[in-house]
């Protein structure tokens, strides 16, 4: 029961943040809220007993994929016309 | 309205996965014959290729990690194509951003940030060299690994401004570890008459030192991805002159 809980509101908050990434116009927020949607996915995979992808998923979708983002929005910009 | 459309196209789409969800069954501890059930059919499956592994892998490769036993035995010359082109990758965004000298004024990190990183950071880089050496045993392997402690050298980039990672020491790691993981196929080729077939003993099953090449390969794999990933991150800030 609590289990499925928990599943909703990750699901949820997953869609939220993959939807905010796209239609947000400050690239920065939108990249961090691409990281947000991925650690929550990996919380997902971990209840749904994968932890090699949640631990993969975590450190390069969640880390590594963000930073990338954040350092390339640094040497363009930050606004989306 | 063409914005609108496409949220509520997507809203749909998570409806649809959701209810898909609750079909899932979830993990029964009590039922051993959970995983060797068909999706498809709904019967019992024993002799199909995951049975196989399942059932095998243990006494085949000596890996507890199913996984980790098709990623580096069953699969081998499948992960040396995938650390290449990772490496490939590596290469292509070193070519694009060496020459870009910037020296752009970065901000001082506050002193919580610089001060926690210091401490967090031996811990992060030993949770990514216990991955990758537990691979045979525990979820996750090199990849993983490789990539803790790739994020680990990024928590450190982020908060001090002036911190670099040598190149040279970078790309020797990763240039070693390559070879070592080239090497023991080879030594496969001339003990066991196979690319990367196991010539080691496979030991007790369970142990830290067992599996015969596995651990050996997947440690390799850890240096030369976490050596990858965080020769990139360094590009990507910005090179040391």
């Amino acid at each position: 029961m609590i289990e499925s809980i928990i599943a909703w509101v990750m699901a949820l908050l997953a869609f939220i943040a993959a939807v905010y990434a796209v239609e947000a116009k400050d690239l920065l927020s939108s990249a961090i809220s691409v990281g947000i949607a991925s650690l929550v996915v990996s919380i997902l995979f971990l209840m749904l007993h994968a932890p090699d992808v949640a631990i993969t998923e975590a450190s390069i979708g969640a880390g590594l994929t963000m930073a990338i983002f954040v350092y390339s929005i640094g040497r363009t910009e930050r606004w989306e016309k | 309205m063409r914005r609108m459309a496409g949220i509520v196209l997507a809203a749909l789409l998570f409806a649809c996965i959701m209810y898909a969800f609750t079909f899932v069954k979830t993990y029964d501890y009590n039922s051993s014959d959970y995983y060797y059930t068909d999706p498809i059919e709904g019967g019992k499956v024993n002799e199909t290729v995951t049975g196989h592994y399942i059932e095998n892998t243990k006494n085949e490769t000596g890996a507890i990690n199913a996984v980790t036993a098709i990623v580096v035995e069953y699969r081998g010359f499948d992960t040396l194509g995938e650390v290449t082109v990772l490496f490939t990758a590596s290469t292509g965004v070193s070519m694009l951003l060496y020459s870009l000298h910037q020296r752009r004024k970065r901000r001082e990190a506050n002193l919580i940030l610089k001060e926690g990183s210091k401490i967090v950071l031996p811990f992060i880089l030993l949770t990514g060299a216990y991955i990758f050496i537990h691979g045979h045993l525990t979820p996750g392997g090199g990849f993983p690994g490789g990539s803790v402690i790739a994020s680990g050298f990024l928590l450190m980039m982020v908060a001090y401004p002036k911190y670099f990672l040598k190149e040279s020491r970078v790309s020797i790691t990763e240039s070693v570890a390559g070879m070592i993981f080239v090497l023991i196929g080879m030594l496969g080729l001339v003990f066991a008459s196979y690319f990367l077939e196991n010539f080691l003993s496979l030991g007790d099953v369970g142990r830290l030192f067992s599996a015969g090449i596995i651990p050996i390969i997947y440690i390799a794999i850890g240096f030369k991805v976490g050596a990858e990933l965080s020769g990139i991150m360094n590009n990507l800030k910005g090179v040391e002159e």
